[in-house]
């Protein structure tokens, strides 16, 4: 039967081929999963993964306002550098560091300048808050770290620019546009 | 006047002439066309448009590609012989027209009447590797060699299990000349010669896409492994004219395929040329499909596939063949 079972195995296998450009013929007469992209555009619905730039998000009471506390962990973690976080400062006294945390977790080391966990801090005015885009690496640990959720990655699917400056945010400025529009509440963040 | 003479004097060499002239335009236009429906065909295979932005549906896309290879500068690498390097593309693409000839598209449209068809573009389509060797050896290039060396046994093995399985067929009509292999079968699908000869058939077809070097067989172009083979150092239209003959090859195939197995311009109710056409493009397309669907075969694959397999297969159908003439005979 050894003699029979090379034959019987390339049969099976030209089989296999015929089966093959059955899928591809198939898939030609479906139809297409893609965009044209000028003239349509992917629907908002579809958006929910995925991961533009990040982009503050703004409080419940007064959406042109972040619910940011000033607290700077998303600088310190961002392993790229790109974010620039500039808040009031506090009276000295005031300005906690908690020794329990430190090394307690060794993938996030602990920032510098925190102030507080948020349970217990006391905000610090957020004065200004930029994003260098381009060396962004959508890594999302500041996204994932913010202790007062005011971080997202934007939907902003058709972003493009003709100079580096358009990947340089002033995202405060950002969110009082967004505000100004009426699209920028908690949870939404089509841009 | 001119014309009168010419007629009167050599009325073979007019026809040649013309001939020649309306298959280089033949070719051309088939060039650009096979390109739109080979980039059509691999957009919607994979769910997308393809070209879409250049004319309604992207159909002055290939214009569009054409006129950008021909404005192209043509660039020589550093260090190429520069001699074989452009030789190449125009080894490539002459013998093409050459093997139109002899091609019967219909009863009476054929550019030169010779008994001897068959072997004519047999013999013309092996230029195609000395081509690819050339251009390989002429780059410079250590992946343009790589691609020649394995364009050059690839060839060499693909080409006998072909030539096999077109004489069983030449055997079993006892005639070389591709008009009469043609005209010699029916007009419905059983009486041709694909219903006496399936595996020849099956064998030409492989080894015709492993000659041509068309993917799953493309080991000579081989872009992920080698980034363009033997074109890698092809600029404009030196690329552009490789690509012509690819093309224009994978025509030629389909034509004598359908010479050969497929009853040439017979056909049910109306014979005529439109029956060789529809056949022919058909046997493309399906070439084209194949490209799509399958992935690169590895080198040895390659070469067990034809010695182990495709070989002994077209010698045996040879034989059997001779045997049942000799028998019928
Ligand atoms: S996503 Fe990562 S790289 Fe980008 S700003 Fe946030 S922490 Fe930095
Ligand atoms: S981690 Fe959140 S709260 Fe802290 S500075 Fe960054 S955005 Fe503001």
């Amino acid at each position: 039967m050894a003699i029979l079972t090379a034959p019987i195995q390339a049969l099976a296998a030209v089989w296999s081929m015929v089966v093959g450009l059955r899928v591809t013929v198939t898939n030609f007469f479906r139809p297409q999963e893609t965009i044209h992209y000028p003239r349509q555009e992917v629907p908002p619905s579809h958006l929910d993964s995925f991961r533009g730039h990040i982009e503050l998000v703004g409080a419940d009471e007064d959406p042109a306002k972040a619910r940011c506390i000033g607290c700077g962990l998303c600088a310190e973690l961002c392993p790229s550098f790109c974010l620039k976080v500039v808040a009031e400062e506090l009276p000295v006294d005031s300005a906690v560091c908690y020794p329990s945390q430190a090394g307690t977790d060794l993938l996030m080391p602990t920032p510098k300048f925190r102030a507080a966990p948020p349970s217990q801090t006391q905000p610090r005015k957020l004065l200004s808050y930029h994003l260098v885009y381009h060396t962004c690496s959508l890594c999302g640990l500041c996204v994932q770290n913010c202790p007062a959720g005011s971080l997202r990655f934007s939907h902003d699917v058709y972003l493009a620019g003709a100079s580096r400056g358009r990947f340089e945010f002033d995202l405060m400025e950002r969110l009082r546009g967004q505000a100004a529009r009426g699209g920028a509440k908690g949870g939404k963040a089509h841009a | 006047m001119n014309g009168s003479l010419l007629t009167s004097v050599a009325p073979e060499l007019l026809r040649l002439g013309i001939g020649l002239l309306a298959l280089v335009g033949f070719i051309a236009a088939n060039g650009m066309l096979l390109l739109y429906v080979e980039r059509k065909v691999a957009g919607h295979v994979q769910r997308r448009p393809g070209p879409f932005e250049v004319g309604p549906h992207g159909l002055l896309q290939a214009f569009a590609d054409a006129g950008k290879l021909v404005g192209k500068q043509l660039a020589t690498p550093a260090g190429a012989d520069g001699l074989l390097f452009w030789a190449a593309p125009l080894m490539a693409f002459m013998p093409v027209p050459l093997m139109f000839i002899a091609i019967p598209f219909g009863e009476n449209l054929f550019g030169l009447e010779t008994n001897l068809g068959l072997v004519l573009i047999l013999s013309f389509a092996g230029f195609n590797v000395l081509a690819l060797c050339l251009a390989g050896w002429g780059s410079n290039n250590k992946w343009s060699l790589l691609g020649a060396a394995r364009a050059v046994s690839q060839a060499v093995a693909y080409e006998i299990p072909l030539l096999l399985s077109v004489l069983a067929v030449a055997l079993m009509c006892g005639s070389l000349d591709l008009r009469q292999l043609a005209s010699s079968q029916g007009g419905w699908p059983w009486q041709w010669n694909v219903a006496v000869q399936p595996l020849a058939f099956f064998i030409y077809f492989v080894c015709a896409v492993a000659e041509t070097n068309r993917a799953p067989f493309d080991l000579a172009e081989a872009e992920s492994e080698l980034t363009a083979g033997v074109h890698t150092e092809y600029s404009g239209m030196g690329n552009g004219i490789f690509f012509l003959a690819e093309y224009a090859n994978m025509i030629v195939v389909g034509c004598v395929a359908t010479a050969l197995f497929l009853g040439g311009a017979q056909g049910p109710f109306a014979p005529g040329p439109w029956w060789f056409l529809a056949k022919m493009y058909l046997l493309v397309t399906l070439v084209i499909f194949m490209r799509w669907t399958y992935p690169r075969v590895r080198f040895d694959q390659l070469l067990n596939l034809n010695w182990r397999w495709l070989m002994p297969l077209a010698l045996v159908n040879l034989l059997a063949t001779a045997f049942a003439v000799k028998l019928a005979g």
